[in-house]
């Protein structure tokens, strides 16, 4: 009994670390998908990535193109306009209206 | 904490790691499992995306708090802490729009009091505000203009936030007039511009300047506040002082304030000129803020009329003839609230709601009411306010591209037998 207490203890001890270090924005995952690393890159500078799960799945890909372009064009995020096409398709797939 | 730094870093250097499974997917799994087991985060009505992004965590110095997003810093209070007259600062709601948030002392800090319309510029320390001016506290709501925006129908891109984006606190501080009578206000005086320490990661992203109406700048209620419930302001609201706007959105509570602008002409900044504004004509408001006015919209100011149950959760089940209180709080920009009306049969009849203390008109009050369910079934809860100007909520949503102003009608299903 006293060593299944010992286990049992020690699990919720290791539960207890992971879900510490899930307050932790750097544990934020995006789907798999092409360009994914750009969009990291791109909106991580200035922001977390849980802006774009939060806005899911309810933008189409005009209200993406919206974002991205507030993005660039309102808060001078320094993004190509090749890769805003690239960031827009990824959002827009990945977290866009179905 | 380091590692957060660290990926900020390598964020910043460009050199962030990001190829297939090179971060930990099996945590993002837990963060789903995290979410199942804790009802209390999962809200009826937001997107699906947005209750799975959310998770509790706590910034440092505060409780768990709703996580809406971990930069710009953006929690919001769980419902369990509404059910009192007055939010407890470590779960009070945080709401920023740039990245860096700096911290200040109080020695460190200094407010600058400039621009064309003062007769002379000032530069006050901590000491200064509060040594050299009459104190003053009071009870105020302290609302973020997007509060609900996530239970907008159709949904609109922002902050998502459920009920929680607000909170009741005593703000003690000095009067903002008293403090700009020492510099002087110019006949000529259109706004007042307010300037937080906080700054954006780039330094081509607007910084988050807002101004309000010199006459609401000098009004006796607008304060210069280093307290909130007898205590420092904590740093996620604003330590070591922070406007107070009572009546108005937080959008104009600048936090961390540290420059106090009189001007002449209408503020252009972003902030102003294009966020926080709502169309003209759809929303019944007595404060209007007439210098940034356009044709089809204008700032959002005074908050509407709402109402919040702060007891019950949907789907909670009684027992044939046991009493259910049904309790609450209710708000609106600052002219008292006339009552709350509640409904226990989906709004087919009404009945007045017992009101609570009165705190001071630009708190929000609490409320309840009794009933006994005397058939077996869903009863459909709804809670209605009026304040003393004749204002009150919507059943239906006004809707609005930005997601301000939600004060819908809460209804909430309990089941009795």
């Amino acid at each position: 009994m006293r060593a299944i207490a010992v286990t049992v203890a020690a699990t919720a001890a290791v539960l207890l670390l992971a879900s510490a270090a899930l307050a932790d924005e750097s544990e934020l995952q995006l789907r798999e998908a092409p360009n994914k690393d750009l969009v990291v890159a791109s909106c991580a500078i200035c922001h977390s990535l849980d802006y774009i799960p939060m806005n899911s799945r309810f933008l189409d890909r005009k209200g993406w193109e919206g974002s991205v372009n507030k993005m660039i064009k309102v808060m001078g995020a320094p993004i190509t306009p090749d890769d805003a096409t690239k960031i827009v398709e990824y959002l827009s797939t990945q977290y866009g209206k179905k | 904490m380091t590692d957060r730094r660290k990926f900020l870093q390598d964020v910043a250097k460009g050199i962030v790691v990001v190829g297939a499974g090179s971060l930990v997917p099996g945590l993002v799994r837990a963060a789903g499992d995290a979410r199942a087991r804790d009802a209390r985060i999962v809200t009826a009505g937001l997107a699906e995306g947005t209750n799975e992004a959310a998770i509790l965590d706590a910034l440092p110095g505060k409780r768990p708090l709703i996580k809406r997003t971990f930069r710009p810093a953006n929690y919001e209070t769980p419902l369990e802490y509404f059910d009192q007259a007055y939010t407890p600062n470590d779960a009070f709601f945080v709401r920023y729009h740039l990245g860096n948030v700096p911290e200040v002392s109080r020695a460190e800090w200094k407010l600058e009091i400039a621009a064309e319309a003062v007769e002379r510029p000032v530069t006050l320390g901590f000491d200064d505000l509060t040594k050299g001016f009459e104190q003053v506290e009071l009870a105020a709501l302290c609302m973020c203009s997007g509060n609900r925006r996530g239970l907008s129908d159709p949904h609109v891109a922002g902050v998502q936030w459920a009920y929680g984006a607000m909170g009741n606190a005593r703000w003690k501080g000095v009067r903002l007039k008293d403090v700009l009578a020492k510099a002087g206000v110019k006949k000529d005086a259109l706004e007042v511009v307010l300037d937080g320490a906080d700054t954006a990661a780039l330094t081509t992203t607007p910084d988050f300047v807002k101004s309000i109406p010199v006459w609401k700048a000098l009004d006796e209620n607008t304060l210069l506040a280093w307290e909130m419930n007898g205590e420092p302001l904590p740093h996620w609201n604003g330590f070591p002082v922070r406007l107070v706007v009572p009546g108005w959105t937080a959008t104009y509570w600048t936090k961390q304030i540290a420059s106090v602008r009189v001007v002449s002409q209408p503020f252009k900044g972003f902030w102003m000129a294009t966020g926080y504004r709502i169309p003209k004509g759809k929303f019944a408001l007595v404060d209007r803020f007439l210098s940034q006015e356009t044709e089809t919209n204008t700032p959002i100011t005074e908050m509407v009329v709402g109402s919040l149950v702060t007891n019950l959760r949907g789907g909670e089940k009684f027992r044939l003839g046991q009493r259910v209180e049904v309790r609450g709080i209710a708000w609106d920009g600052g002219y008292g609230m006339q009552g709350v009306d509640v409904s226990t049969d989906g709004g087919g009849s009404w009945r007045p709601a017992q009101l609570g203390k009165d705190l001071g008109k630009f708190s929000w009050r609490q409320w309840s009411h009794a009933f006994k369910p005397e058939r077996n079934g869903v009863h459909t809860v709804l809670a209605k306010a009026t304040n003393r100007i004749g204002g009150s909520q919507t059943f239906d949503l006004v809707f609005n591209p930005a997601g301000y102003h939600n004060n819908v009608v809460q209804k909430l299903d309990v089941h009795v037998g």
